[in-house]
């Protein structure tokens, strides 16, 4: 449905000079129908700058940005204009006109489509129903609060009953537990419309709470992309296994770290295996002690992903069968220490 | 106090003048300045116009006329005003640079007021397919309304200022009334009263300014 091809943009990098300043080079992506993408990456990695080019706020250098199979860097502005009403777009900081209330911010994108007076007063309420804000229709954007914004800002997106949403970082000026909430949103949305979103965001747990595909961008490349479950239990560049590590937090505290006696065993598990009862049998079986240190199962979508540090005591060669043992039958061992 | 009211119809025929001065300059900084100010804005910003050379040569003509003192853009556009109105003297012959300098006045602080309107609101505009024209009229200027009314307000009496010096070409008004009787006469009682009527009608038009601009910038409430 969207596809981006060998994308590249460039920016002087000041007056007088010829230099410029790549903000993002040769990224392709391709993102299917009802999917929720993901784009991650720290703060000017380029994400933000590569999302504003599937609507052309920002003109790519060079590349193809195809919606639909057309390449829309090659309609003249009026018909860009038509195919940007099918593409929503919501925004960190909501940019709501606040001279305006939320009706009539909604009603605005309406009005730029070019709808009747009676379409609009038909459409308005449905929207504002669909985002939980239709006792806020009178109210002004400043007298709202950042998730109803937000919320605000989904509906007038929606309005032209749009086929694609872009979501540049839409929960990273909100508190944790709005977040959650607008991004529940996001994924109903997804679901009850097919609508497909692509959504930038600094936080993997972004990406885990509502995508299915994702892409990681690095220095303006996007270095790594995949269904969020491969990334994140089979990360491939350096990049996207630190994010991951981040994300797991499974840092242990420096004092454990040194009066450990025995072998410190970080032991990823996958899917089914997560749930089979691997240390309960590698203890009982080789006759060692197993101490867990620390350790979280995380679910994307229904698949299990578990991370556990645990620590073995005992002789030397049981030990040593043991972590082959364990080796064996989960997904990755990695030896902390000894 | 027998001058003073012997004065009185002087006096109304001043206000009349300076009625006439404003009126006639207000009008010209709206029709003139705001779309000249929406230009200077649209030229230099990455959104959909941006024409440098454009933007350099406003930018400098409205500098030159911002500089030239007011008495002497008074004589200077004496060959102007000639041409307009086959005449040089009178109220209606200092409103033309009057009106000259407003436009170039409130074409800078209408700028100044679409500057301060959030970026992000003029990108979602064009997220959504807005064309030129809705940016300007439905996103610039509703944003920056309340600083257009509080930008207009200034310029009014920056023009209560200016428009005293129009005695210079004949123009009459309120401040030529004052420096006439007030100073060249040493009547002191008119210079104060005159004074006081310009504290006033000042007084009364930023009161009338701040209302409209609060009026419009609903995001205070």
């Amino acid at each position: 449905m969207l596809e981006l091809k060998d994308i590249s943009v460039a920016f002087p990098s000041g007056a007088g000079t010829e230099a410029s300043i790549h903000a993002v080079r040769e990224a392709s992506l391709t993102v299917q129908q009802g999917d929720v993408f993901g784009i991650v990456g720290s703060s000017g990695a380029g994400k933000s700058t590569l999302l504003r080019t599937i609507n052309l706020l920002e003109r790519p250098r060079s590349g193809q940005v195809l919606v639909n199979g057309a390449d829309l860097t090659l309609l003249p502005e009026r018909e860009l204009r038509r195919e940007r009403q099918k593409i929503g777009m919501i925004f960190q900081h909501f940019n709501l006109m606040h001279t305006r209330t939320v009706w009539d911010n909604a009603a605005f994108a309406l009005k730029v489509a070019g709808r009747s007076r009676a379409e609009i007063r038909r459409r308005v309420p449905e929207i504002l129903a669909l985002v939980g804000l239709s006792d806020k229709a009178k109210a002004y954007p400043d007298q709202l609060s950042g998730g109803q914004k937000q919320r605000v800002g989904i509906a007038r997106a929606l309005a032209n009953h749009p086929e694609l949403l872009l979501c540049d970082e839409p929960t990273s000026a909100l508190d944790l537990e709005t977040s959650a909430g607008v991004l529940a949103l996001l994924k109903e949305i997804n679901q009850q419309l097919g609508l497909t979103i692509v959504i930038i965001s600094h936080e993997m747990a972004v990406i885990k709470a509502v995508c299915d595909r994702v892409a990681v961008m690095d220095g303006g490349r996007i270095v790594e992309q995949g269904a969020v479950y491969d990334i994140f239990a089979r990360p491939a560049h350096p990049f996207t296994r630190e994010l991951v590590e981040r994300t797991f937090n499974l840092e242990l505290p420096e004092r454990h770290l040194n009066a450990i006696n025995g072998t410190l065993l970080k032991i990823l598990f996958l899917g089914e295996k997560a749930e089979t009862p691997v240390l309960f049998e590698a203890a009982w079986r080789f006759g060692v002690a197993v101490n867990i240190l620390h350790g979280k199962i995380e679910y994307i979508g229904d698949r299990a992903i578990g991370l556990l540090v645990v620590s073995l005591t005992g002789a030397a060669t049981p030990v040593g069968e043991a972590v082959a043992f364990i080796r064996d039958r989960t997904e990755r061992v990695e030896v902390l220490h000894g | 106090m027998a001058d003073l009211l012997g004065l009185l119809p002087d006096l109304l025929n001043a206000f009349k003048e300076t009625f006439l001065m404003l009126g006639v300059s207000t009008g010209f900084a709206v029709v003139g300045g705001v779309p000249l100010g929406f230009f200077l804005f649209i030229t230099q910003r990455r959104l959909f116009w941006e024409n440098r050379a454009a933007n350099v040569i406003g930018n400098f003509l409205i500098n030159v006329i911002r500089s030239v003192p007011f008495v002497i853009l008074l004589v200077l556009l004496l060959p102007l005003t000639q041409l307009l109105l086959k005449t040089t003297i009178g109220p209606q012959a200092a409103s033309v640079p009057l009106s000259v300098a407003a436009i170039a006045f409130y074409a800078r602080l209408v700028q100044g007021s679409l500057c301060e309107v959030d970026p992000g609101v003029i990108e979602a505009a064009q997220a959504f397919g807005a064309s030129p024209f809705m940016i300007i009229r439905g996103v610039l200027f509703r944003e920056a309304l309340p600083g257009l009314l509080r930008g207009l307000t200034v310029t009014i009496i920056s023009l209560v200022g200016y428009s005293a010096m129009a005695g210079i070409v004949g123009g009459g008004g309120i401040g030529d009334l004052a420096i006439r009787f007030g100073y060249y006469r040493y009547q002191t009682g008119v210079m104060i009263v005159t004074v006081i009527t310009l504290v006033i009608l000042v007084q009364v038009i930023q009161v009338l300014g701040d209302y409209l601009a609060r009026r419009a910038d609903i995001k205070a409430k």
